[in-house]
């Protein structure tokens, strides 16, 4: 069954998020030219019921920012974010309130996202008392209580009453999500979440996450890692400088990559394995600054493949030719050609 | 072995004080030897004592921390009179890039201004020389010599990360010790980084411990590995034996918890979290998470056993090896 003919909790199409770069009392008064940081330039992605996406790229691609987006926190400029059929992208704060109980974010450092004043208990509850949702002291307690055993921290006893400072990294991490699994919500965004957390629990905080999507949980996973990410999710998309340059079924994008950046990014990924390390295709140089953004397609410049109409021409996804399956598409005129590649972006947004 | 090692320590152990005169046992009898060109992995999760473990090869520990065993550079005892015996090797044969080191330059003196100052400390360049010496290691690093006056804010990380590994190399050491020199970094300019450092050890026959909590980075880079867990080497050996045939739990369950990009077993956690070292523990220390502790484990402690060529561990299961050969 593919994503398509599924419900779909989320939906974002053309999604782009700029930030003004400060210039200073100097560059105003010097008339430097305003610039912009294109941190998201037309992202487009689907999560349905039941199914985890990573949106995966190097800092600085915009996965952090879409995902900020995606929950309202930062402000799109243009783009059309649906939740569950109904858009929100416009929607006030007034009337957002009620979504957000729906729509829950997970951080990456368990150790700055708790207070450390508070016991688990008081760190659980908070947010049942912003949402106005239990009645009275016992019913919150047994849904405090819940969450807790859905987190997978049982029994509650041990741990109801404790401080963050007297829980492990791993331990912290789950109490933020029982804090998010308190609101019953239907989609979770998670940032990063085990990327602060030893190796030995990291695979126990993602099982915990593979469980509740198995319950009909969407979750949006930003993720650095492409391990992981092959791992877990039902979906990866790769982020390159604001844009997915690649999307697909996990497996197949990590051993059917079509995208030049990805096939790199597939190669420099250290294996477990020591006698199954692939030669690493090092890419030379960094990303480029995205206030700066290349002309074509933004990846040319690194591309170890590009042609001369790369520079020119910004490709959409398309399928690309030697791909496996319907649903896997990459935004390269090499590996990608599509009919309607043209000179304009995806949500006609030209770079040059 | 024909080649005596360049590095060599000998039951370290380190102690740090804690008030009401408690005391941690970060490293407990860590014993190895490190070849000419040889690249070694020190991983383990954090509080094993990797990183305190390197500390005490620099000397560079606090003064709240007592330590004793030996570390013999070359053939000498380095920590026999403390810094008297320490401070003439640090830097010129065994040097250090520290965890984040990329962001711990002075950020109002160029990059090469602070690569020149370790050579004109220790009388190795100074002047022209010690410039010219800087466009030489900058270059080395890969990072164009016109480079050395500019100031850190003008590198990007990779690069700053660059030019703290050229530092480290300031007076030509012939141990680097890197602590997690890559995990602040994004993949493909990790890539970069270890690329650099495997150059580094074949060209100039520089040995290397690299600190990091990322086995695949050491299935990578490292020709050895030494596993710790609660400040004990617990298994040591050549990397594709310590994967392939792992003689100690830890470091198999290890493996099992790191995702492999193209495996398809499923990815398991380590219950439970490793033990607090501010007291003695009697047993194993992997007791309460092994998966396979069977009747010694709680009670008594593993010794170091040989359990092939260059292959040692620390776990009650191989103990039927001792039995079976004469003495």
């Amino acid at each position: 069954m593919s994503a398509a003919e599924r419900e779909t909790l989320l939906e974002v199409e053309g999604l782009v998020t700029r930030y003004p770069v400060a210039r200073g009392v100097v560059g105003a008064v010097a008339r430097r030219p305003k610039e912009t940081v294109h941190a998201v330039e037309g992202v487009s992605f689907t999560i349905a019921p039941g199914e985890m996406v990573a949106l995966v790229g190097e800092s600085g691609c915009g996965k952090t920012t879409t995902a900020q987006t995606v929950v309202r926190m930062v402000e799109s400029e243009s783009g059309v974010i649906r939740f569950r059929g109904r858009e929100i992208t416009r929607l006030s704060a007034r009337s957002l309130r009620p979504l957000r109980r729906e729509i829950q974010m997970i951080y990456q450092d368990p150790y700055e996202s708790l207070d450390p004043r508070f016991t688990v208990r008081d760190t659980i509850e908070e947010p049942l008392l912003v949402h106005r949702i239990a009645r009275g002291k016992q019913e919150r307690e047994a849904k405090v209580r819940e969450a807790l055993e859905r987190a997978g921290l049982t029994p509650p006893d041990l741990f109801i009453d404790r401080f963050p400072h007297e829980l492990s990294g791993g331990q912290r991490q789950r109490v933020a999500i029982a804090a998010s699994l308190v609101l019953d919500p239907k989609l979770l965004v998670a940032d990063e979440p085990v990327s602060m957390l030893d190796v030995s629990v990291r695979a126990g905080i993602l099982s915990l996450l593979d469980g509740l999507r198995k319950d009909g949980m969407g979750i949006l996973m930003i993720t650095h890692d492409l391990s992981t990410a092959a791992h877990f999710a039902d979906r990866i998309a790769v982020m390159y400088l604001g844009r997915i340059v690649e999307e697909g079924p996990a497996r197949e994008v990590v051993r059917n990559p079509q995208h030049p950046y990805t096939r790199a990014l597939i190669t420099v990924v250290p294996k477990r394995d020591p006698n199954e390390q692939t030669t690493p295709q090092i890419l030379t140089g960094e990303t480029p600054n995205p206030i700066h953004v290349p002309s074509g397609c933004r990846f040319h410049p690194r591309c170890p493949i590009a042609e001369d109409s790369c520079s020119r021409i910004d490709p959409s996804l398309q399928r690309p030719r030697d791909a496996a399956t319907p649903d896997h598409r990459a935004a390269c005129i090499v590996t990608a050609p599509g009919p309607s590649a043209d000179e304009v972006g995806p949500g006609g947004h030209g770079s040059v | 072995m024909s080649t005596q090692p360049v590095l060599k320590t000998n039951d370290l152990h380190v102690w740090f004080d804690l008030s009401g005169g408690r005391e941690l046992h970060a490293v407990q009898g860590v014993s190895f030897e490190l070849r000419a060109g040889e690249r070694m992995g020190l991983v383990g999760e954090s509080g094993c004592g990797k990183t305190t473990t390197i500390l005490a090869l620099m000397g560079l520990l606090p003064s709240s921390a007592s330590v004793a065993g030996q570390v013999y550079l070359d053939g000498e005892d380095v920590l026999a009179k403390g810094e008297e015996t320490v401070s003439p090797h640090r830097w010129r044969d065994i040097a250090m890039v520290f965890q984040g080191a990329m962001n711990a330059f002075n950020p109002v003196k160029t990059i090469g201004a602070q690569i020149a100052e370790p050579m004109e400390l220790h009388g190795t360049a100074s002047g022209r020389a010690a410039r010219a010496q800087v466009r030489e290691l900058l270059e080395l690093v890969g990072i164009s010599g016109e480079r050395a006056d500019r100031y850190p804010h003008e590198f990007s990380g990779g690069m700053r990360q660059r030019a703290a590994i050229a530092l480290a190399l300031a007076c030509q050491p012939q141990v680097l010790l890197a602590d997690e020199p890559t995990t602040a970094l994004d993949v493909m300019v990790q890539a970069q980084i270890l690329e650099l450092l495997v150059r580094l050890t074949r060209d100039l026959g520089l040995s290397m411990i690299l600190v990091t909590h990322d086995l695949p980075v050491v299935a990578q880079v490292c020709d050895r590995a030494a596993v710790m867990y609660a400040g004990e080497i617990v298994e040591m050996g050549n990397m594709s034996t310590i994967y392939h045939d792992p003689r100690h739990p830890y470091t198999r369950m290890l493996f099992a918890a790191t995702p492999d990009l193209l495996g398809d077993e499923a990815v398991v956690s380590i219950p439970g979290a490793p033990p607090r070292l501010d007291h003695e523990i009697a047993g194993c220390p992997f007791t309460p998470r092994c998966d396979t502790a069977f009747s010694p484990c709680p009670t008594t402690h593993p010794r170091r056993l040989d359990v092939g060529s260059g292959h040692e561990a620390r776990c009650h299961l191989n103990d039927h090896l001792v039995a079976e050969r004469p003495a």
